[in-house]
């Protein structure tokens, strides 16, 4: 099965200090920029809109329509922001890639604002990474004595600047109009659209606002050319991409794959679920994507494959669950972080979240009754689509999809006087063969 | 004023919209919200606001919203498309934020069942963590939360957790206090303060439901308009001190009027209760203030009802030589007696007038006392100051016979010009338009000014650092400098202070004749441009008469009846009371006049010392009404009706609220008085008198054309070792007519002493120094301000009785030293 796997981005995680410059540049790399800056840019702009790369933070956009939406005639700088927030529950793929191999993303940096004509980069890390923050700069001091960074890159006339920007911790900031807001000094809130960032961005510049894992593909792109990387994945799914395995797997981790496996092949490819437990629900794209189950085993894991089966492919983080979970719990406390990380800018996330958490308490320690239920799907349907960004539409994925799939169990808490689970048994720690579930 | 091709472009910009399906077309670019409101659909809202920009923080505006579908290749307009969300639902739209496009159907909550629930979904989560106080909340009663959540909210809430709760209330300043448990967290305030006002002290802060308003300690909200976040708030969260917890409102009258404070003629809403005003709140007059005024019109009106209120006439006994109460009629027949027996008489109105009452001061004094000795300027005055006044500014503004500068065209210069001017201070709602016309990025402001002050930064001024006295060279310089490039899209608002500036009137003259820029005269009272329209001034009759043209004279004294008016100019404020200390003169009749803000307040006092007889009408007890002979309780704006003219020159017209019988608008009084003297003024109300005025009308002779200043008088130079004193008085300060509200006064802003970098330097870098003049001296703390050389800036009333009395003159020399001990500051 191992064939399934495409190692790109992280071909070279194995590598010897792969997150140094010797390593990289050993392995090919920087070569890509070498080529790039001897394309036209527009060149580069239509490489990476025929490659059918689609935006890997979660939302899906065309990468290139995004790049091509910057207008060349207005006389203000134009900037790149490297959106490195990761902060969802259960994604872990930009931490991990920009740890190991910093110069896959530095060197798609430099041939994305040599795209769209940006002589400033950024990247927006996640402030409590301090770790990655660290070996980033490292890696972009070293880009910089090595004439890839700065002014005429390489004898090309090409000048930019990278700067990495540590965040301050919020989750709000993952949201690209809060994140230039917070890049700006100012407090993370996300921006009335229009203008969009395209127009108005950064500084009220237009603005290019890609995720890491976007910006890390595009070297490869041009490396290979777009035909190699549309060869890969599904029809309107393009490429490959990291799928992050976490939970109740034998093996966790980042899976690199072709869009269009499906979560069967990954769990078969991370050993299978922990000491033969069965799977229970699963996360296809961290805790704001819809949940689904074992019956979605077979769903291939693309943009349309998992729209189609109610949910979105989002950040592929993986989080997968066995029958020693409580989804009422699970759920409770993905919704804490929300209630936690809701900026309070609009109404429907900022009540609707304290709301939410007090009701699903209750729920939890059996308290509620059935009407409450209704209760919380009425409070879902008055916060999706009301609020001001998706955070909040994020917030009810987990409540609708558990009561969706789950009524029973959190029937079965109000019949019980409390949760049917045994909290210990679903750690990581439990040991093999012990006793599960509501048999307890 | 619209012309035709102005029209027609309107049409072209027009977008088609329908709205629960009725027609509406609006202009481009307008919200749904405002759309919606013309075809009479109220969409709740809690964060819109027409003067602030949009933010769609409340989410309570949803509509569903349909756009026309893609036409076919053929031309056939394609099936309309509802705006949707995830997942695949119908996704409602913030009407607040969203403008209106062509073809648009907009379902509100009158005719679409999912934009009604996803309102009343809102308005349910709004309350989750409101407190439901309504019965002990200032707001009750006339609160947008509360009336919204009867009209578009749920009957019950399905909430009955644990609500956030707060400390209450907090001091956003002294007078604004926040109950932050209230707050929908719609950042009305916030931005407010930011866009508007420029004084972004308070700002969200925290996040999720602890979010809330908050200050930086180490800055304070310290805003000449903090009060207005009050009455946007549309819930009972930031709330005044003063009012607090005094009224409901549905128990309060409310009456319109028109701000006294200064001469912006700002639209307010009086509210009161028996006989009692119990709050101010701004109005509604999008040609003037707009929806903003100034917390001293909004806080400062507790002046009618300080301890030393007078409330009864009072004549000076002959045998003890006391003041006693008499009655009205004994007190008329007292004045008139004494008028009568101590030869030529002045008058002196002062500038708090409505224009009735400064057209009968104007009608007593040239058909009772026979004199054109009448100047309604207790201030320091200039003989250049008056010729500019008959010259340049009588009878010019929307309600006079030619057109003057207003508001709206501050908003459309390019260019404006301030000289003798700080319009935060002195006139609010200048200040206000002219940062709404900077934020626009249509106008740029130049000011010439000792220093850059916090106004000229909010308004993005260049300032022209300019010692007091320099402001003619100023002006001259700018008529030929070509960064400014001064024209005809250029206005120039020029303040009475350059009545303290020799040349300075002539040379904003001669650079209006030369750019094309158009002038205009911003006084610091509100009765000022009406006292000038009415003729309180030496050299005009009513209407703008000029009393050195005799057809003019005869025009006037046609239709008072009279044979013949005086046909000597009159003279000045300074002259007058100079005649009366030397005796030239005997009687005087003084309006409300505060010695301290004359041009030598000692002088004064021993010119009316020196006078025969003093007649005073007065409202409160002042040092002048102690040494005057006959004293008038005279009724404060809410007891009167009448009208200011505003600098534009606009009629402000307003209703009286309640009537005093313990005093008499002065009108009653001056008519009493002539009366006495067998000379009726032909009128005794305020509306008698706008009957007078209107009969007489404006003059339609030619101005006065007094050549200004052939020659300037040499500039005041400061004396070798000694700084030049620039001064002005800042909004708040000890002005009476801020009495009797503490709250109010804490915001005002300390008195300090600005000097040169270098000149503070000199000193040792103080905290405070002693600032001494002639007249006295004052110890304030020391700021440094980018100053000319030579130059100290102090509050002209700040400290003690005001720099005019107690330390020098504006321009005079004036001495700076350390504060011993005090020094050695960082």
């Amino acid at each position: 099965m191992t064939d399934t796997l495409t190692p790109v981005l992280t071909d070279n995680w194995d590598a010897e200090r792969s997150w140094t410059l010797d390593s990289f540049t050993a392995r090919g790399g920087y070569d890509a920029l070498r080529k790039a800056l001897k394309m036209n840019p527009d060149d580069i702009i239509t490489a990476v809109k025929d490659s059918g790369l689609r935006g890997r933070g979660g939302a899906g956009f065309p990468t290139g329509m995004k790049w091509s939406f910057i207008p060349q005639a207005n006389p203000n700088p134009k900037y790149l922001v490297v959106n490195a927030d990761e902060s969802e529950p259960g994604t872990c793929k930009d931490i991990p890639l920009m740890m190991a191999s910093p110069h896959t993303l530095i060197e798609g940096v430099i041939i994305s604002s040599f795209a769209i004509r940006a002589n400033h980069a950024f990247v927006y890390v996640r402030g409590e990474v301090l770790h990655v923050i660290r070996r980033l700069q490292a890696a972009v001091a070293e880009a910089y004595a090595a004439g890839h960074l700065g002014k005429n890159i390489h004898g090309s006339g090409y000048d930019l600047d990278l700067v990495i920007h540590a965040g301050a911790g919020a989750y709000i900031c993952g949201e690209e109009t809060a994140l230039l807001d917070s890049l700006e000094g100012r407090r993370g809130q996300p921006r009335l659209r229009p203008p969009f960032p395209a127009v108005a961005g950064l500084y009220a510049s237009p603005t290019v606002i890609n995720n890491v894992e976007s910006i890390a593909s595009v070297p490869s792109i041009i490396a290979n050319g777009p035909e190699w990387f549309s060869s890969m994945g599904t029809e309107r799914s393009k490429g490959f991409g990291i799928f992050s395995l976490s939970g109740h797997v034998n093996r966790p981790g980042q899976y690199e794959a072709p869009l269009g496996i499906t979560l069967r092949e990954l769990i078969d490819l991370a050993g299978g679920m922990r000491n033969g437990h069965e799977l229970k629900f699963w996360t296809p794209g961290g805790s704001s994507t819809p949940l689904l189950t074992a019956e979605h085993l077979d769903v291939p894991l693309d943009f349309e494959g998992v729209g189609a089966a109610g949910s979105m492919l989002g950040t592929r983080a993986l989080q997968l669950f066995d029958e020693t979970v409580c989804v009422v719990r699970a759920t409770l406390r993905w919704i804490e972080f929300y209630k936690h990380e809701s900026c309070g800018k609009c109404t429907p996330c900022r009540e609707g979240s304290w709301w939410l958490v007090q009701v699903l308490g209750r729920l939890e320690r059996g308290e509620g009754s059935a009407e409450d239920l209704d209760l919380l799907l009425d409070q879902c349907d008055n916060i999706l689509g009301r609020s001001f960004c998706a955070l909040a539409d994020g917030a009810t994925s987990p409540v609708m999809s558990s009561i969706k799939f789950f009524r029973d169990e959190y029937l079965a808490h109000l019949e019980q006087g409390g949760c049917p689970f045994d909290p210990a048994a679903a750690t990581l720690f439990a040991p093999a063969g012990d006793p599960v579930g509501a048999e307890a | 004023m619209t012309t035709t091709p102005q029209k027609s472009d309107q049409a072209t910009d027009l977008v088609n919209l329908t709205i629960d399906g009725v027609s509406v077309s609006v202009p481009k670019g307008t919200l749904v919200i405002r759309a919606a409101e013309q075809i009479g659909v109220e969409i709740p809202r809690f964060c819109d606001h027409p003067l602030l920009a949009p933010v769609g923080a409340c989410r309570q505006c949803l509509v569903e919203v349909w756009l026309p579908g893609r036409p076919g290749p053929d031309g056939t307009p394609g099936a309309p498309m509802q705006m949707q969300g995830p997942p695949g639902r119908m996704k409602p739209q913030a009407s607040c934020t969203l403008e209106c496009s062509e073809g648009m159907d907009v379902r509100t909550q009158v005719s679409s069942e999912g934009a009604d629930k996803a309102q009343q979904g809102i308005m349910e989560f709004l309350l989750v963590n409101h407190p439901l106080d309504c019965p002990v909340c200032d707001k009750g009663g006339e609160c947008p939360l509360q009336n919204q959540a009867m009209s578009n909210g749920r009957g019950e809430s399905r909430f009955d957790g644990t609500k956030r709760t707060y400390s209450k209330p907090i001091n956003i300043n002294a007078q604004v206090l926040l109950d932050r448990e209230r707050c929908v967290l719609c950042a009305r305030c916030t931005r407010f303060s930011e866009q508007i006002a420029g004084d972004p002290f308070i700002a969200l802060i925290e996040r999720g439901a602890l979010q809330q308003v908050g200050i930086y300690e180490k800055q304070p909200f310290e805003s000449y308009f903090a009060g207005n976040t009050i009455q946007i708030c549309p819930v009972g969260a930031l709330t005044s001190a003063d009012y607090r917890f005094r009224s409901r409102p549905f128990d309060l009258v409310s009456t319109p009027g028109v701000g006294e404070h200064d001469a912006c003629g700002a639209a307010i809403r009086v509210d009161h209760r028996r006989g009692k005003v119990m709050r101010r709140l701004s109005g509604n007059d999008p040609e003037v203030n707009e929806e903003w005024i100034s917390d001293k019109d909004r806080f400062a009106f507790h002046y009618d009802r300080t301890p030393d209120r007078l409330s009864y006439p009072m004549v000076r006994d002959a045998e003890t030589g006391d003041l006693r109460a008499a009655s009205w009629p004994e007190a008329f027949a007292v004045a008139a007696r004494g008028l009568a027996a101590a030869g030529p008489a002045a008058v002196l109105p002062g500038g708090r007038l409505t224009a009735e009452e400064a057209y009968a001061y104007s009608k007593f004094a040239r058909v009772v006392l026979g004199t054109n000795d009448i100047d309604f300027r207790a201030r320091p005055t200039s003989p250049e100051e008056t010729a500019f006044l008959a010259a340049h500014v009588v009878l010019r503004g929307p309600d006079g016979t030619e057109p003057g500068v207003t508001y709206a065209d501050l908003e459309r210069a390019k260019t404006v010009v301030l000289a003798g001017l700080e319009p935060e201070d002195e006139a609010g709602s200048i200040f206000l338009r002219l940062r709404k016309a900077n934020r626009a990025g249509k106008t740029s402001v130049i000011a010439i000014s000792p220093y850059t002050s916090r106004g000229s930064q909010k308004v993005k001024a260049r300032v022209i650092p300019t010692a007091p006295g320099d402001e003619a060279a100023a002006l001259a310089a700018l008529a030929i400098d070509s960064e400014a490039n001064l024209g005809a899209d250029t206005v120039v608002l020029l303040g009475e202070r350059l009545a303290t500036s020799a040349g300075a009137f002539a040379a904003a003259v001669a650079l209006a004749d030369s750019t094309g820029a158009r002038l205009a005269w911003v006084p610091r009272r509100a009765g000022d441009r009406g006292a000038v329209e009415a003729g309180c001034l030496p050299t005009l009759l009513p209407g703008g008469r000029p009393v050195s043209d005799a057809a003019a004279r005869v025009d006037a004294a046609a239709s008072w009846g009279v044979e013949r008016l005086p046909d000597q100019a009159g003279r000045s404020t300074e002259a007058i009371l100079a005649l009366l200390a030397q005796g030239d003169l005997g009687g005087v009749v003084f309006g409300g006049v505060d010695l301290d803000d004359l041009a030598d307040p000692e002088a004064a006092r021993q010119a009316v010392a020196a006078a025969k007889f003093v007649v005073c009408l007065e409202q409160r007890e002042t040092d002048l009404t102690r040494m005057a002979d006959v004293i008038f309780p005279v009724a404060t704006v809410a007891e009167k009706s009448g009208m200011f003219v505003n600098w534009e020159g606009r009629v402000r017209p307003f209703e009286s609220i309640f009537t005093n019988p313990q005093a008499l608008p002065d009108v009653r009084v001056l008519a009493g008085i002539a009366e006495e003297l067998g000379m009726p003024l032909g009128f005794r109300t305020p509306a008698e008198v706008r009957t007078d005025m209107t009969a007489m009308g404006p003059w339609e002779g030619t101005r006065a054309e007094v050549p200004l200043a052939a020659k300037a008088p040499a500039r005041k130079r400061a004396a070798k070792g000694a700084l030049q004193l620039a001064t002005w008085k800042q909004m708040l300060d000890h002005g009476t007519m801020q009495s009797g509200e503490a709250y109010l006064a804490a915001t005002a802003r300390p008195a300090v002493a600005r000097l040169s970098e270098s000149a503070l330097a000199e000193l040792g870098n103080p905290e405070s120094v002693t600032v001494s003049g002639p007249r006295g001296s004052m110890t304030l703390p020391a700021v440094a301000a980018d100053l000319p050389e030579g130059v100290v800036w102090v509050p002209a009333n700040n400290l003690g009785r005001g720099v005019l009395a107690e330390l020098a003159g504006p321009g005079d020399s004036v001495t700076v030293v350390a504060e011993s001990g005090k020094a050695g500051r960082a």
